[in-house]
């Protein structure tokens, strides 16, 4: 591969290469556009679209980005906005699960939904949406539920699990599945005005203690609905926690989590 | 005695964010639910004093009480 880093290094500019040169030498060297960029970020190349990362994220962190496998679990509210800042973050591998089609209730705050996608699939429509930012990034969709029964095939090799689901059941699952496949697992639920968000490690039992109290249905969504905003400020919480799980970076949001209130303007951490 | 109850969200809404009330000794925090007219099924995190507790746990005085509803949806 000698000659494609060579080719690679000739046609950067700086230490940028363009998407049409990621292009090309996908064409010319018979690989992949995801092949491409990991041969990019290992020469110490950087793809020119995440030129604006830079000062925060770099080459080495932005390869290791590359070569993670995240699953995100619902397509819908808060998994649209998710899998949307995944592929442009360059998230490499991205599963995304999801047994619904779009409905015209979703057209509020849905990202992947719009008219003309009305009754398809939100998996599919995921991976649409995913090859028109960042064909470099892999997305298999999944048009089924999560269930105990096949998180371990669904997971098999992520590096973390997503929650944008819209009930509790599942989520409680989630923490149990992801407990026992040793992955690290990102909460948000969201309701109206109002949201949270935590970061779960296996046996924090985090989500357990958030729902003590829960005792079958839903949640105050049931009568708040949600609005646009809502999903796309917990979803963009729920990312940057993602980011420093596959990073290794930062402070988590484990064994607490943050509520906010968009209404009063409030946030609150929680001891968990 | 005197428990500082501070309701979250939707809680607050035809009640109050913070009050300060008077109940007698040892009062359950399962009967100021109640007596907020709080339907119990939505209730979510429960806290005395930063400490999640259940509803049998008996109040003392100068305890704060933190109610927050659930929150499932996506």
């Amino acid at each position: 591969m000698e000659e494609l880093r060579a080719f690679l290094q000739e046609q950067a500019e700086g230490d940028l290469v363009s998407w049409r040169h990621q292009v090309a030498a996908a064409d010319r060297f018979e690989l992949s556009l995801a092949e491409v960029e990991t041969a990019i970020l290992e020469a110490g190349l950087l793809p020119a679209r995440y030129q604006r990362n830079r000062r925060m994220i770099s080459t080495q962190q932005q390869l290791q980005l590359f070569g993670s496998k995240v699953a995100v679990v619902g397509c819908g509210g808060l998994g649209g906005y998710i899998l949307e800042q995944l592929a442009r973050l360059g998230v490499g591998h991205i599963v995304a699960i999801d047994p619904d089609i779009f409905e015209e209730n979703n057209l509020n705050r849905q990202l992947l939904s719009s008219l003309a996608n009305l009754g398809r699939p939100k998996a599919e429509l995921a991976a649409e949406r995913i090859a028109e930012i960042n064909p470099a990034v892999t997305l298999r969709p999944v048009k089924g539920a999560f269930t105990k029964s096949n998180g371990g095939e669904l997971f098999a090799g992520a590096d973390c699990v997503v929650d944008a689901v819209d009930n509790v059941t599942a989520r409680l699952e989630l923490e149990e599945v992801c407990g026992e496949l040793n992955i690290p697992l990102v909460h948000g639920a969201i309701a109206g005005w109002y949201g949270h968000v935590a970061t779960v490690y296996p046996g924090d039992n985090t989500l357990r203690k958030i729902y003590r109290h829960w005792s079958g249905g839903k949640g105050v969504e049931q009568q708040l609905g949600n609005p646009s905003f809502t999903p796309a400020m917990a979803a963009s919480l729920e990312v940057g926690e993602v980011c420093k799980v596959l990073l290794g970076q930062g402070a988590l949001l484990r064994n607490r989590k943050l509520s906010f209130n968009l209404l009063d303007m409030e946030v609150d951490e929680v001891p968990l | 005695m005197q428990v500082t109850i501070k309701l979250f969200a939707t809680f607050r809404e035809g009640r109050f964010a913070v009050d300060k009330r008077e109940y007698t000794q040892g009062t359950k925090v399962g009967l100021i639910v109640d007596e907020l007219d709080i339907p119990r099924e939505q209730l979510g995190i429960v806290m005395v004093n930063s400490r999640h507790v259940d509803l049998d746990h008996k109040l003392q005085d100068g305890d704060t009480l933190a109610l927050f509803p659930l929150v499932g949806g996506g």
